[in-house]
């Protein structure tokens, strides 16, 4: 044993940082499970005890789960699952079924996903025959033959739980939950959704016959409790087969590293101020992994930054860094008008007038455009986005009279015009000029 | 067998043959001794006479009504084509909670002699598809081997309660197949004396029984109680001379009887000896009884019980001397078997006497029927019999006589039959699994190939399963008819046992009344389980050999399942394999019963309610009538459930017998894709049928407006009603119209969420339709909401008394829905069991549960999502209010927030983020829907309000500055 870690010290370096990113990338963008849930516990009880009694009593329920986005709903219910399905007696008593409101749009794709799951025996292979109507019929029936003891409990996983309450009459809904409230088949109704209003999408007899229990998971974890977050992220595991890199990895990423860096602090301090929530971390971390090489073979807070960076840039400032001086002209025409007419609507007579007068008066650098090139120009500018046209029939009105709003802040204008690669004197100078 | 068309293919033509005779002069009916069938493009000619048995169109193609014809009548016109008739039941059309009565696989071919009384034994004589040959086979003889493919057996009677050993008086054995001889020359005076031989004997049978049904009918149920007294004293006048006459009869039968059993013509001559006194007399005597007749069937409820009792008693003795109707004898038993007593072995007044003792007018209208068709039988005997047989004797003693020669004769008869019937049984029994086969000409028919298709498949799986035991090749055999039940799983012979167990019991416990036919109920049984094993025997022998028959055995065809769907598709959830645990301690004993799915014995707070519908409807079904009823109340007030409980009181009080048998049919207009798919629910809970939409709401149509056999009231629970809603509302007017309809026995209660729906959506005629029978449950107050509680709990001590109170009192004020309510209590059993670190030593649940449970249930978490928010997050929501202050709008351009909340940014000291970043924290504020958003395509110049009210926010904010 000790004569093989001796042996596996001596992994080569490019094998190990190969291991640490399998390994990581697992973490953050497969959504590995974690070993458990961290800073929900309370829920994760709740959530378990009741499915538990579902699977092993034979209890019908039904249970929302409301959380923002990437809050760890979909996390917490699949450790909840897994957890429920190492139970030996739960094992093979259960029958999954996992529904998505944006895959399932209507009843029934829904009933027909629901039916294929559960393998009834209208299925054939893996199709689904027969009409709606029939479908419906042969679930409710299927459902209703059921009872408490007999049957397998079937845990309904509703994700985007929202978008059913969308559905034509809720058909879907009321009938799962009609079950989940007669003696019937025992089932579990799940729901994930990040409504916060969910209930009041539902129609007045759908709600009285759900169970009206929530859990919620709102995060409330300090800044500290974050830092501790990014290092458990990513650290490595205890089965690391390379047991010298993975001391000095883990030691690496150690918070006396962290604060030592008042930079990387300030850096994570924003993230967190920015959303607590774990896929906008995994994204920083990602980013500051992919920098990892045989050649620097652990994080330094400098990655960390560097990510941070190209997570935080704005984009439309990186696109107007794209534009041609005649495309920056117009945009900086627009951003006088908007100033002049304080956010109107403007059309392309007016830009191009705007830039004649510029072109006339100050310009020294810039000689004059065809008419027809600037057309094109306002039109790049248009299907990037950073104009948009204000009518909604654009084919009735000529081209260079339809109002135009610009999308773009004036902040972001002044940031483009700055990193902007050999921006003319006198442009600049017009755009930092009031009114023209 | 005569093939019958499908009216589908062909049209036939049917014209009366012989020459009409009035037989009702009041009310222009004509009696018609044959009717001859055609069909269009084919010379072939059908005569069908009364005494034969006929196929009549039903629902089902495949299966047509089975039935007795009695008698032909039709109006002045002619045009007009009726006919009365004794109906026979195939076990498909048995309710399905009653198949099971049978204690015995049955035979494919067996039919069941129709005892009930709800049904309507007129028919309409065009409906009459053709002839069929059925054959009563004695109950411990095994069913024989069918000669022809389409004779059907009779061995029992279904008198909509159990099963019976069918009387074989019953079943005179008329010969359809050669026309009724002419037995005497002597015709009463209104039969048409130039009738050929053929005809004679309907003329005759159709004479002296004017059919109540028709006069009924035919009178437009004006149900003239005025005429009654009119003729009340004729009728008194003829009955005292008819029973007098009768109660000789009946007494030299009697004594005859006794004397020797087989003597049949001594009996008979003897009889004629004794009542035959002058044929002059005889004449007038049947117009008087014509008459009579008529006025009796109109006036069945008042007759008085001065009709001689004695005579009624003397008849109900004259029955106990009957070996089969012993063990009815019993004052009891009268009310229990009333057909029997009266329609064997009683006079036709018996019945009205017995009328009077229950005081049920539904009793009498199913007496009658029954009455009357044994004297067509009677009527029929002296022409088969080819005796002499005086009209005379028949005319004094009604029917006894008949009663009590064909006793004389069923020994030898049923000798016989056995006789015939052993030596082919092996290849009748191999026949077995093709249900029904004798309505399908198998060779003949052109049937579709499809068809023979899946003939031969369901044979090769047939063959296959052999190596299995027999009994799943029983199940296989008969789950047409049967839901497969568990019982199936088991050996035959504890299936028997079990059934017979079942059966005995079942009588048990209805009445004490039921004993004495437990005997002939047990030898039914024993009989019938030795069959079965039989049955099995000859099938695993003929699965064995592999032969396969000529004729294919067929699935029922009634279910026609789209060729896409698998066809035998049967819906269920696996079962665990391992079985739930039960509830250990008390708190999970009491939220067990807290479930709302947990059935409660009783409804507490909705009696009043319960008993206004229960009157309604039992009313609705001891009259035969129809009728609409809304019921409207907010979710969760028990509609219902109240209903349900309504429909088990009923179903209780039907199997008690003290109401005529009904149906019930539950829809939910959630339950359906389309308000259409409503039509196909109906009829496939009804018959069993799978058909589209629209053939389903012309199959409904027909069903419910013709006067075709009805068995039972109908009672149809619509629920969700608002979502039977269509534009035109064809799907709602149909609904309410049927009920309107004279033969639609049909009573609907509709369920939905507003009071004045009927008002808000319906159009006038269709809100004209449900009428103003309504209905509205109220929220429940707190007090009952604790008793529902409380009564579900039931004793189980795990609440606080103030804690309960807290509960119901929060719930009350906000819903009144006991759903809720229970939903509460539930949660807080788990938080109290939680509470505590061991479960088993959790306590009551105390009020500090309760809160906890309605904080979590009732608690807006929109504060705690805004505590929890991150502070870019918190902060915008922070710009957003002061932009709507700064503008006096509650609503504002992203734009405009932003500008605000980079301010506000430099004023908390944080870095200003770029506006990505702003549109991605706005982007999460709008998932959560703390801030209502527009299409994110409109970027920066998305409009932005808040979803929480601004006082809210603030709040919020600031509890977390603090």
């Amino acid at each position: 044993m000790s004569k093989r870690k001796v042996k596996e010290t001596h992994m080569p370096v490019g094998e190990c940082i190969s291991q640490v990113q399998m390994i990581l990338r697992e973490r953050f963008c497969h959504q590995r499970l974690p070993e458990k849930p961290v800073g929900m516990e309370s829920q994760h009880k709740h959530l378990l005890e009741l499915l538990r009694r579902t699977a092993v009593h034979g209890e019908s329920n039904s249970v929302l789960i409301v959380g923002p986005r990437g809050s760890g709903k979909t996390m917490l219910l699949n450790c909840v699952l897994r957890e429920l399905l190492e139970v030996k007696d739960v094992n093979k008593n259960v029958l999954p079924v996992h529904l998505n409101g944006l895959l399932q749009t209507d009843d029934r794709i829904a009933l027909k996903e629901i039916t294929r799951q559960l393998n009834l025996e209208n299925v054939v292979g893996d199709k689904v025959f027969g009409s709606f109507a029939e479908n419906l019929a042969f679930l409710l029936e299927a459902l209703k033959k059921g009872d408490r003891s007999s049957s397998r409990p079937v845990l309904f996983i509703l994700d985007e739980f929202d978008l059913f309450a969308h559905h034509k009459n809720q058909t879907l809904l009321y009938n799962l939950l009609d079950v989940s409230q007669s003696a019937q088949a025992p089932v579990a109704v799940i729901g994930l959704t990040c409504r916060l209003d969910v209930l009041e999408l539902l129609e007045k007899r759908v709600k009285s016959r759900f169970s009206h229990r929530q859990i919620h998971l709102l995060s409330s974890l300090s800044f500290i409790q974050y830092l501790d977050n990014v290092r458990s992220q990513l650290s490595l595991p205890q089965d690391f087969p390379d047991t010298n890199f993975y001391d000095e990895w883990n030691d690496g990423i150690k918070v006396r590293h962290f604060s030592s860096y008042p930079q990387l602090v300030d850096v994570l301090q924003r993230h967190y101020n920015s959303s607590k929530d774990f896929r906008s971390l995994h994204l920083l971390l990602m980013l500051a992994l992919s920098r990892v090489s045989a050649s620097k073979p652990a994080i330094k807070p400098t990655d960390l930054l560097e990510a941070s960076r190209v997570c935080m840039v704005d984009s439309k400032a990186n696109i107007l860094h794209g534009l041609s001086i005649l495309e920056l002209c117009l945009i900086i025409a627009m951003k006088h008008l908007n100033d002049i007419y304080e956010g109107e609507p403007f059309n392309f007579q007016m830009v191009h007038n705007e830039f004649k007068k510029f072109l006339q008066r100050k310009s020294h650098s810039i000689h004059n455009f065809d008419k027809p090139v600037v057309i094109k120009a306002f039109e790049h500018l248009q299907q990037l986005e950073l104009i948009k046209s204000m009518d909604s029939s654009t084919a009735k009105i000529q081209k260079e009279y339809q109002l135009m709003k610009l999308l773009l802040d004036h902040s972001q204008i002044m940031e483009a015009l700055q990193k902007y690669p050999q921006c003319p004197t006198d442009v600049k100078q017009w755009a930092m000029s009031a009114f023209g | 067998m005569v093939r019958y068309f499908t009216r589908l293919r062909m049209r036939r033509i049917y014209k009366w043959g012989g020459r009409p005779y009035i037989f009702d002069r009041k009310l222009k009916s004509y009696g018609f001794e044959y009717l001859n069938m055609s069909v269009e493009g084919q010379e072939a000619v059908t005569t069908v006479t009364p005494g034969q048995y006929i196929l009549i169109e039903g629902n089902d193609d495949e299966y047509p009504f089975v039935a007795k014809l009695l008698k032909f009548f039709g109006d002045e016109s002619h045009k007009q084509k009726k006919a009365l008739v004794q109906w026979f039941l195939r076990l498909s059309e048995v309710p399905q909670n009653k198949k099971l009565l049978l204690g015995r696989s049955p035979h494919p071919q067996e039919i069941f002699y129709y005892l009930g009384r709800a049904c309507d034994n007129e028919i309409n004589a065009e409906s009459i598809l053709g002839t069929v040959d059925v054959q009563h086979v004695p109950e411990d003889t095994p069913f024989p081997e069918p000669g022809t493919k389409d004779t059907l057996y009779v061995k029992l009677s279904w008198d909509t309660k159990a099963f019976n050993v069918l009387d074989p008086v019953l079943m005179q054995d008329t010969p359809a197949s050669t026309p009724p001889k002419p037995a005497l020359p002597l015709f009463p005076p209104c039969a048409s004396p130039t009738a050929t031989p053929v005809s004679r004997g309907p003329v005759r049978r159709a004479l002296p029984t004017p059919d109540p049904t028709v006069m009924r009918r035919a009178g437009s149920v004006s149900d003239t109680r005025a005429t009654m007294s009119a003729g009340k004293r004729s009728t008194l006048e003829a009955e005292s001379i008819h029973s007098a006459s009768k109660l000789s009869a009946s007494k030299i039968l009697s004594a005859k009887r006794r004397g020797s059993a087989a003597d049949t013509p001594g009996v008979r001559k003897k009889l004629q000896l004794s009542i035959g006194a002058s044929p002059g007399k005889k004449m007038t005597r049947a117009d008087v009884l014509c008459e009579l007749l008529d006025e009796e069937m109109e006036s069945e409820k008042v007759i008085s019980l001065k009709l001689s009792s004695s005579v009624s008693h003397s008849l109900q003795h004259g029955c106990s001397l009957s070996p089969m109707r012993s063990g009815c004898k019993t004052p009891n038993g009268q009310r229990r078997f009333p057909w029997k007593l009266s329609s064997i072995s009683l006079d036709r007044l018996s019945p009205t006497a017995l009328g009077e003792q229950d005081l049920s007018s539904d009793l009498l209208l199913a007496v009658i029927p029954l009455a009357l068709e044994d004297e067509v039988f009677e009527a029929g005997l002296p022409t088969d019999a080819g005796s002499a047989n005086t009209p005379k004797k028949r005319q004094a003693t009604p029917r006894r006589n008949y009663v009590r020669e064909q006793k004389a004769t069923t020994p030898s008869r049923r000798k016989e039959s056995a006789m015939a019937i052993r030596k082919p049984a092996l290849g009748v029994l191999a026949e077995e699994d093709s249900e029904d086969s004798p309505m399908q000409p198998i060779a003949l028919t052109p049937r579709s190939k499809r068809k023979s298709a899946q003939l031969v498949s369901l044979r090769i799986r047939k063959q296959l399963n052999l190596l299995d035991n027999t009994q799943e090749l029983i199940s296989d055999g008969d789950d047409d008819c049967f839901v497969p039940s568990k019982k199936d799983l088991q050996s035959s012979s504890d299936e028997e046992k079990t059934d017979s167990e079942e059966e005995t019991r079942g009588r048990n416990c209805k009445t004490s009344v039921r004993t004495p036919c437990k005997t002939p109920s047990k030898k039914k049984d024993l009989q019938s389980s030795s069959d079965s094993e039989e049955e099995t025997m000859v099938r695993k022998t003929r699965g064995r050999n592999g032969k396969a028959s000529a004729r294919t055995p067929c699935k029922t065809p009634s279910k026609k399942v789209t060729p896409s769907t698998p066809r035998h598709a049967t819906p269920s959830i696996p079962s665990r394999t391992v079985p739930a645990r039960q509830p250990g301690n008390i708190l999970e004993e009491a939220r067990a019963r807290l479930h709302v799915s947990s059935v409660p014995e009783s409804l507490p707070c909705r009696e009043q309610e319960f008993q206004d519908i229960y009157n309604f409807v039992e009313s609705k079904v001891m009259d035969g009538t129809g009728g609409c009823m809304y019921i409207s109340g907010v979710p969760g007030t028990g509609k219902t459930a109240t209903i349900h409980e309504v429909i088990r009181c009923l179903q209780h009080a039907s199997d008690m017998d003290e109401i005529p048998t009904f149906r019930f049919i539950e829809i939910n207009g959630m339950k359906m894709t389309d308000p259409h798919q409503a039509y196909v629910q109906i009829l496939q809970k009804l018959t069993d049928q799978k058909v589209t939409a629209d053939h389903a709401a012309a199959l409904l149509e027909k069903r419910f407006s013709n006067p075709a056999p009805k068995k039972e009231t109908t009672v149809l629970l619509v629920d969700e009603l608002d979502l039977l809603w269509t534009r035109k509302q064809n799907v709602m007017y149909n609904l309410f119209d049927w009920p309107t309809r004279r033969h639609a026995r049909l009573v609907v209660l509709t369920i939905a969420n507003t009071m004045d729906l009927p008002e808000r959506i319906m159009i006038n005629r269709v809100a004209s339709r449900l009428g103003l029978t309504r209905m509205s449950f109220q929220p429940y107050s707190f007090k009952q909401l604790q008793q529902i509680i409380t009564s579900r709990l039931n004793k189980v001590k795990a609440f606080e008394e103030d804690a309960l109170q807290l509960v119901s009192r929060k719930v009350a004020a906000l819903s009144g829905d006991a759903r809720r309510c229970l939903d509460i209590c539930r949660r807080a059993t788990e938080i109290c069991e939680h509470s505590t670190s061991h479960p088993s030593s959790a306590g009551l649940v105390r009020m500090n549960h309760v809160m906890e449970a309605l904080d979590e249930m009732f608690s807006s978490s929109y504060i705690t999502a805004i505590r929890c928010a991150s502070l870019q997050e918190q902060l915008f929501l922070r710009a957003v209010i002061a932009e709507f202050r700064r503008l006096g709008l509650e609503e504002a351009t992203f734009q405009q927030v932003f500008v605000q909340h980079r301010a506000l940014s430099r004023v908390e000291g944080l870095q200003p983020i770029s506006v990505s970043e702003g549109l991605a924290v706005c982007q999460r504020l709008g998932a959560c829907r703390l801030l209502l958003l527009e299409a994110s395509r409109l970027d920066m110049l998305q409009r932005v309000r808040l979803n929480v009210s601004q006082d809210d926010v603030l709040y919020a904010l600031k509890a977390v500055r603090d």
